[in-house]
């Protein structure tokens, strides 16, 4: 594994070095195909692909915060809600998310039970928590934890995906179990807001731009500088080679 | 507007690095907040093709064969995928009945679809039509497919039904087990490198 780096500014020390950005250097960068652009304008095209070209994903903050907010108002009713409703002969029973959680804990399945509490108790929790962090310190320019706080939006873009777990079993079980009149098990209403809960949570996350972590350091590049760069290249930082 | 070949910007921190020639397999990380900057995909894309045409197949045969089957007290029952979408419609709850029919079937048969048609060689990779467009739709659908997701839901489901009713494992479960396998692959690359390959002369 290569690992050789210089960078433009100098660096106080290996860990705590300045990055030159995209931004600072005037160019913008295709979300899309990946080429960079130097002379290019906001909302142009991209010559290579056709995509149109941001230095940051558009209106990143207010749309993260209105499809967070939408998740949280979701929150409630998903968790009080009954998601899942069992009918016998006898009897008619109601499932609620941590209900459901419950009966696994207590008729011994414990690890089926810790599977179901972390994908949709813990995993939308965290997703939610973590969005406010994100947006609260993004909005504030923090310098606070930057690399942990890009480790949480990648962790959060993975993970998110797996508390539509309950969803699909939900639906499973609704198609198996239609006995009528014996076993029947319907969908409560608390599902369509669980599944709103894991829409929402995951649109936040796809219109939040990490970039905005790490926009605080006003590094500017002088023409002189530029210039040199130009001829060069000196002082660009190399990435990281490895096969993993 | 020029291009700026020689360099490469972070996707998740905008950063600027100097392009590294990378060997097959080989992959770029930012040296600020640790996101893949580029990767060789060459390798990978050998076996890129057949791996879709056969999770195609596979897909069929996933939705075409009940997924198990139960047995009560002398009554049986089975369900599809699709059936269970159907119930889930019939029952009023359409929207959960979409988001299940768009997650599990709609989306990733559509990356399936859209992958083979990008990859399959032609003779005139330039007039290829749509090719910009349907990146574009590859990426944004990337997060929305959910196959793995939704069969830890059907062994969960099968696990809480087990304790009440007999329960056979139906052909289309073990399609399901070997579509997820296949699908960690597939679906995992990342669209951009298309253009990479394209440029490269695939
Ligand atoms: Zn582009
Ligand atoms: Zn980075």
């Amino acid at each position: 594994m290569a690992k050789t780096y210089t960078s433009m500014a100098t660096p106080d020390d290996a860990q705590n070095m300045r990055f030159i950005t995209a931004t600072a250097m005037g160019l913008l960068s295709c979300h899309q195909c990946g080429k960079l652009w130097q002379d290019a304008a906001q909302g142009q095209r991209c010559a290579h692909c056709n995509a149109t070209l941001h230095s940051r994903k558009p209106d990143s903050i207010n749309r993260t915060w209105a499809l967070l907010i939408t998740a949280c108002i979701m929150y409630i009713p998903a968790n009080m809600l009954p998601v899942m409703v069992t009918s016998t002969f006898f009897e008619s029973h109601q499932d609620t998310i941590m209900s459901g959680i419950i009966f696994f804990w207590v008729s011994g399945e414990w690890g089926l039970a810790a599977v179901v509490f972390i994908a949709s108790f813990l995993v939308p929790l965290l997703k939610l928590s973590s969005l406010f962090i994100l947006l609260i310190s993004a909005q504030q320019k923090s310098t606070w934890r930057q690399l942990e706080r890009a480790k949480l939006y990648r962790m959060i873009e993975l993970i998110g995906r797996w508390s539509m777990l309950d969803v699909f079993v939900v639906s499973l079980l609704v198609g198996l179990v239609q006995m009528q009149g014996f076993a029947q098990i319907t969908a409560g209403i608390g599902i369509v807001a669980f599944g709103a809960v894991v829409v929402f949570t995951m649109l936040a996350s796809i219109s939040f731009d990490p970039r905005l972590i790490w926009d605080n350091e006003q590094v500017t590049v002088d023409a002189e500088r530029l210039a040199v760069f130009d001829n060069t290249m000196d002082g660009i930082a190399e990435s990281q080679k490895g096969t993993q | 507007m020029r291009e700026i070949s020689q360099l490469i910007a972070c996707e998740h921190c905008d950063a600027v690095f100097k392009k590294l020639t990378l060997a097959n397999g080989e992959i770029a990380r930012c040296l600020r907040c640790g996101n893949e900057l580029d990767r060789n995909a060459q390798e990978r894309h050998r076996h890129l093709l057949p791996l879709t045409i056969a999770s195609l197949i596979i897909f069929v045969i996933a939705n075409s064969f009940p997924i198990v089957e139960m047995e009560l007290q002398g009554l049986h029952s089975q369900t599809t995928l699709i059936g269970a979408v159907v119930s889930l419609a019939t029952e009023g709850i359409s929207m959960v009945a979409l988001l299940v029919m768009a997650t599990t079937i709609l989306f990733p048969f559509m990356q399936m679809l859209i992958l083979f048609y990008l990859l399959v060689p032609s003779k005139n990779p330039d007039e290829r039509p749509g090719f910009s467009l349907l990146i574009r739709m590859m990426q944004t659908l990337r997060p929305w497919g959910m196959i793995e997701v939704f069969l830890l839901g059907v062994l969960v489901a099968l696990i809480k039904l087990s304790n009440m009713a007999t329960i056979i494992p139906g052909i289309a479960l073990w399609a399901f087990c070997m579509l997820t396998i296949m699908l960690t692959v597939v679906v995992s690359f990342n669209p951009r490198y298309l253009w990479q390959l394209e440029e490269s002369g695939q």
